[in-house]
């Protein structure tokens, strides 16, 4: 993890790179939280960032998204600077996330959660809401029936009219993705989508994070269960203690002896 | 089922129904005491309707709603009187400058949240109740200004006009202005920027990380709040003909939080019920004398803890409960 900013051209920055980070740090107070943290992500590819609790993961995200500011570091995407860029405006470049702790408008119908998701893709304004003029009415039929295609692609059609409080876990988890994807990100960013899930029904969530790529949108994922990271993952990036400390296939990750003292302790390295 | 046609769904002819009665009071009402209460209720409807569309809405409980209210009101009443403006133009100017006001305020209050946000406003609203208390020179400070004149006539062809000297008359004006606040305000929360209000309401941070700016949303929504209670203030002023520096205060603030509360935030009808039901309760509680601000007061505390949702919302529930249907956006 020595190197330092544009000092060479690393595979990075071939044809197909979508994101990628450089030299990326947080600290909170005294606290190194994230520490010079390098990687990339390429078109459609389905990465996984894994590592024990407190590893930093989630900050990594939360960094990306311009949720707090980075200590030090840079954040491009689609070769472009996107740095300290408020989240919204993240959010417009085209970067989606859920949430950790299941986030979705939990006063809400399942339906308008969704519908919400599509509006940084509209224009219109409060007195084109007034005046009802046409761009207003065309963007809210374009909003619906987005909302409509993605209730179909997750399965939540049945749950439609529920407010979004009263479904399943696992159904809220569905829901936080179909916000994040009612969006049309090119990079979507999942924390845990399985967190609370049961074993059948992660059989399920493969299934859509693979149809999520399928459909062209590169995913990212922070996961804890391994069954479905070395299912699903083209790559898998481990960190611990925030650094980077290993970064490959999934089959070679889990063989690496650094991950294996990171997660067990030293001693269980063979 | 007869078939019906489609625009004709029972809401809306319910609706109809109950314009038409609002607008047929006059053939039946003679009682300027009654039209006195009528007029009342519909600019306390006005202001709770604009403030349910920051607080309802979008969630944020500004405490200074009273202050843009008597800026509205204060707006008209100076233009009216001291130089001499049109009724027609004093009344677009007091929502302007209520609205403006609402925008310099908004700039910082806004960047705080929940109860920071509540503690800010309120703070304004002081500042602007003393500010018209004591400018003496431009506000008349604790003499208030008096003998505010009503609206001018509106002229028609032919010689004809539109007078506003009768209580009947006062009425339909006031009516028609709320009419159209509803209106509006119904435009807005269907409309895809009412969508955005309610998920800046529901989680900012979730409403940013689908690229809602939550502090823009909030912007529009304060700004709009304060246009419709600027309106409010200035309907007062012509009504009433006399302002004194209370109209401003953290009393008519509450007044209104407490008509949204009771009808019910977050609904169209919840802040027009309340502050038609709420000032009937007030007059009614008078047979008790030196008591009845104490059993105003318990009966508020019961309602607040036991139908937090209000009048309209503990309505949705009966509702739900009596039909297993749930009411959505589609037919809410």
């Amino acid at each position: 993890m020595a190197e330092a900013d544009g000092i060479k051209i690393d595979n990075g920055e071939q044809i197909g790179m979508l994101f990628e980070t450089k030299g990326l740090t947080k600290h909170f107070g005294g606290l190194v939280a994230v520490n010079d943290l390098s990687f990339h992500i390429e078109q459609e590819e389905i990465v996984s960032i894994i590592g024990p609790n407190g590893a930093g993961k989630t900050t990594v995200y939360n960094l990306i998204t311009g949720l707090y500011p980075v200590t030090g570091g840079r954040v491009s995407f689609m070769n472009e600077e996107v740095t300290g860029l408020k989240t919204f405006d993240i959010a417009r470049k085209g970067i989606s996330r859920t949430f950790q702790s299941t986030t979705v408008f939990s006063q809400d119908t399942v339906f308008d959660n969704v519908v919400i998701g599509y509006r940084l893709r509209t224009r219109s304004g409060i007195f084109g809401a007034i005046f009802g003029g046409p761009l207003s009415r065309a963007e809210e039929r374009e909003s619906l029936s987005k909302a409509e295609e993605i209730l179909d692609f997750l399965e939540l059609s049945p749950l439609r009219n529920q407010i979004a409080a009263n479904i399943p876990q696992e159904a809220q988890k569905r829901l936080s993705i179909g916000i994040a994807l009612a969006a049309e990100p090119k990079l979507l960013l999942l924390d845990e989508p399985t967190g609370g899930v049961n074993l059948e029904e992660i059989q399920n969530f493969i299934g859509i994070i693979k149809r999520i790529r399928g459909s062209g949108v590169t995913v990212c994922l922070i996961e804890h269960k391994m069954r479905m990271v070395m299912d699903i993952s083209d790559r898998v990036i481990v960190l611990s203690h925030g650094s980077k400390i290993s970064e490959g296939s999934p089959g070679t990750v889990s063989q690496d002896e650094k991950v294996i003292e990171a997660y067990l302790g030293p001693g269980y390295a063979a | 089922m007869i078939p019906f046609p489609k625009f004709l769904t029972p809401k809306r002819l319910l609706l109809a129904l109950l314009i038409l009665l609002v607008l047929a009071v006059p053939l039946f009402v003679t009682s300027r005491y009654i039209y006195h209460l009528l007029i009342m209720a519909c600019i306390w409807s006005m202001a709770a309707t604009s403030m349910n569309l920051l607080m309802g809405y979008t969630g944020q409980v500004n405490l200074a709603h009273g202050a843009f209210f008597g800026i509205g009101a204060y707006t008209t009443g100076l233009l009216m009187l001291k130089f001499g403006v049109n009724f027609w133009l004093a009344l677009p100017a007091a929502c302007v400058v209520a609205a403006f006001f609402g925008f310099l305020m908004g700039l910082p209050s806004l960047r705080t949240r929940g109860s920071y946000f509540a503690i800010g406003t309120l703070c304004f609203g002081v500042i602007v109740t003393v500010i018209i208390d004591r400018w003496d020179s431009l506000t008349e400070g604790q003499r208030g200004l008096l003998g505010i004149p009503g609206p001018a006539p509106i002229p028609l062809p032919f010689g004809a006009q539109i007078t506003f000297d009768t209580m009947a008359s006062t009425y339909y004006l006031i009516l028609v202005m709320l009419i159209i606040t509803v209106f509006i305000t119904h435009r807005i929360v269907r409309s895809l920027v009412g969508r955005t209000f309610r998920a800046v309401r529901g989680d900012e941070e979730l409403a940013g990380s689908i690229g809602i700016n939550p502090f823009r949303t909030k912007l529009i929504s304060f700004v709009a709040s304060t246009f419709f209670a600027g309106l409010a203030g200035g309907l007062y002023t012509s009504y009433i003909g006399f302002l004194s520096p209370e109209i401003s205060d953290f009393h008519v603030t509450f007044e209104i939080l407490i008509y949204c509360m009771i009808g019910g935030i977050g609904t169209l009808a919840g802040p027009i019920i309340g502050a038609i039901i709420l000032p009937v309760i007030s007059e009614t509680l008078h047979a008790l004398a030196a008591y009845r601000l104490v059993a105003y007061g318990v009966l508020l505390t019961v309602f607040i803890i036991f139908i937090p949702t209000g009048i309209v919302g503990g309505c949705k529930i009966i509702w739900q409960r009596l039909t297993g249907s749930r009411l959505t956006m589609e037919n809410r």
